[in-house]
């Protein structure tokens, strides 16, 4: 094992996030505010309990998982897109590095950052919204298992991604509307039935009512099933990591 | 003696079909400075790159410093250090932090004292602490030289690195390389500029079309296909190359004020003396003369469009 190397590059990695704390910490602690603000404070208050927890409790895990997912991707797909980019991936490719180490150095580092946003996040909630967390290691445990398994997914579409555009429309076009339809504003059981199945095919269901559990013991789905499918998802990148590294997909030519 | 890099039947087919490397037999001796000369798309990135592992190779192998480039990359890599054509390096980052990083990245634990003196050597020192994208293109270009010296390599691989750059950081480049090989560092440079290899390489492969079509060494290559013409300037013009002269391999300019004599340069050394006899025999009167060696770069060009299809 290449320690020093790993090292290396999640030091880098780490300073380029000191280097934009704006962008990659400030920025989204804002907008997750803004949420709390509106939706927590101003409507919430007007709102009915959903499983007997208040509108502005409710929707914490939701909002902290639409972050957690959104920054992990954008993370991880920067740190490997940017030396494709510039091409300083030259250095990368020609180190007596293996495929592990570049993983680890890289996603271990995005990871980092969301989980440290996350906890951010949850601090400033607790400030508009009071919220008790049942399942504490749980909770983190999720936390980090999404960071991974994300940023991971993000270090995908950054080898994948040809150009700045392509970086932008998975986390926009797709993430997006997958946390907001996946039940981050409201409980399945309120949609028509039709609906609640066709939800079930959405993944970000299984995380956001895994995380809700974690937070207040209830769920739309079962938990085991919430970590199998993140589990699921967590090996399926993992695999396609491997798949990059092995053919050298738009790595090595 | 083991070669420090030995390359083996390599060929590099693209994905395209294109042929970029055509079975490459290639030793390079430990200590030596080696230049690889050849026209633009000739195949000297894509063979370095081979090497370094930064292109996959499709047929053959190749071994660094003992080590199979594949089956042992750990090994191979770490006795390489690059330095690629393009400038590629970060921007935000200071000069400091990314020869630092890329020693760890080659698996050499921190080393201040060593990246101090690398710094020094290639007078980064007072912009230790400058982001790289305030640096000028030549101090950019000593940063990547930098990096690729942080981890202590033992074959140094410079893709093109005089490209671009000024005189001054030329010469102190050179006398860098110098250096490095006293100490007994391999050096692998691939150039356009002819007189970098003649200054500064042992010995000279050139490749064409992805093959390697000669390898020498630079004083037996300049010795053996070097040519040396002697020009002499006439006080009155003549219209022809007299008779007596006609037996030497004597041209006349065109506007009949110069005779010019060409010589192999190691064989013949009675021929100038006999020529100058027979002229002033035929007392044919010069006011000047001048002779000139062909450089290296005459001799690449001459075998770059030999036989060229």
């Amino acid at each position: 094992m290449n320690i020093y190397a790993i090292r290396a590059i999640y030091k880098f990695e780490m300073a380029r996030m000191w280097r934009t704390l704006m962008q990659s910490i400030a920025a989204p602690v804002i907008s997750t505010s803004l949420y709390f603000v509106v939706f927590g404070s101003a409507i919430g208050s007007r709102m009915g309990d959903i499983d007997g927890i208040s509108y502005g409790a409710f929707i914490i895990p939701g909002l902290v998982m639409l972050s957690l997912l959104m920054q992990s991707i954008s993370n991880a797909s920067f740190g490997i897109y940017m030396p494709k980019f510039s091409g300083t991936i030259y250095e990368v490719l020609s180190a007596p590095v293996s495929y592990v180490e570049v993983v680890i150095g890289y996603v271990g580092a995005a990871a980092t950052k969301s989980v440290l946003l996350g906890v951010i996040i949850l601090i400033t909630a607790r400030l508009f919204v009071p919220y008790e967390v049942v399942h504490p290691f749980w909770m983190f445990a999720f936390l980090v298992l999404t960071a991974i398994t994300f940023s991971l997914f993000g270090f995908i579409i950054g080898i994948w991604a040809d150009g700045f555009e392509k970086l932008q429309i998975v986390p926009l076009m797709i993430v997006t509307p997958l946390v907001f339809l996946g039940g981050t504003f409201y409980s399945i059981d309120m949609l028509p039935e039709i609906w609640q199945t066709i939800t079930l095919l959405n993944p970000v269901v299984y995380l956001i009512s895994g995380f809700r559990w974690a937070f207040y013991g209830v769920s739309d789905v079962h938990v085991g099933i919430s970590v199998g499918m993140t589990l699921f998802f967590l090996i399926a990148c993992m695999a396609s990591v491997w798949w990059i590294f092995k053919t050298g997909y738009r790595l090595r030519s | 003696m083991q070669p420090d890099i030995s390359i083996q039947q390599v060929s590099k087919i693209y994905s395209g079909g294109f042929r970029a490397l055509n079975n490459i037999n290639l030793d390079i001796q430990r200590g030596e400075i080696f230049a690889l000369l050849g026209p633009n798309g000739a195949g000297k990135t894509t063979l370095i790159s081979i090497i370094c592992g930064i292109v996959n190779l499709s047929e053959g192998r190749v071994l660094a410093a003992g080590h199979d480039i594949i089956d042992d990359y750990r090994a191979a890599r770490e006795t390489i250090g690059l330095v690629p054509q393009e400038l590629n390096t970060d921007a935000f980052e200071t000069v400091w932090d990314t020869v630092s990083f890329s020693r760890g990245l080659f698996g050499k634990p921190p080393a201040p004292r060593h990246i101090e003196k690398v710094l020094k050597d290639l007078s980064l020192w007072d912009k230790r602490k400058s982001r790289i994208l305030a640096l000028s293109g030549g101090m950019k270009r000593r940063v990547m030289i930098a990096k690729a010296l942080s981890h202590e390599p033992r074959i140094l691989f410079l893709d093109e690195p005089t490209a671009g750059v000024d005189v001054e950081l030329r010469r102190d480049m050179w006398e860098m390389v110098r250096k490095l090989r006293e100490n007994g560092v391999t050096i692998i440079l691939t150039t356009h500029y002819i007189e970098e290899a003649e200054e500064m390489a042992d010995r000279i492969g050139v490749i064409r079309d992805g093959e390697i079509i000669l390898v020498e060494e630079k004083t037996r290559l300049m010795a053996k296909l070097g040519k040396k013409e002697l020009r002499l300037h006439l006080q009155v013009p003549l219209e022809k190359v007299p008779h007596a002269l006609a037996a030497e391999p004597v041209v006349l300019s065109e506007d009949g004020y110069e005779l010019i004599y060409t010589f192999d340069a190691q064989n013949e050394q009675a021929g100038v003396a006999r020529l100058l006899r027979k002229m002033a025999d035929e007392g044919i009167d010069f006011k000047d003369l001048q002779t000139r060696e062909s450089s290296l770069e005459d001799i690449f060009v001459g075998l770059v469009h030999e036989n060229k299809p």
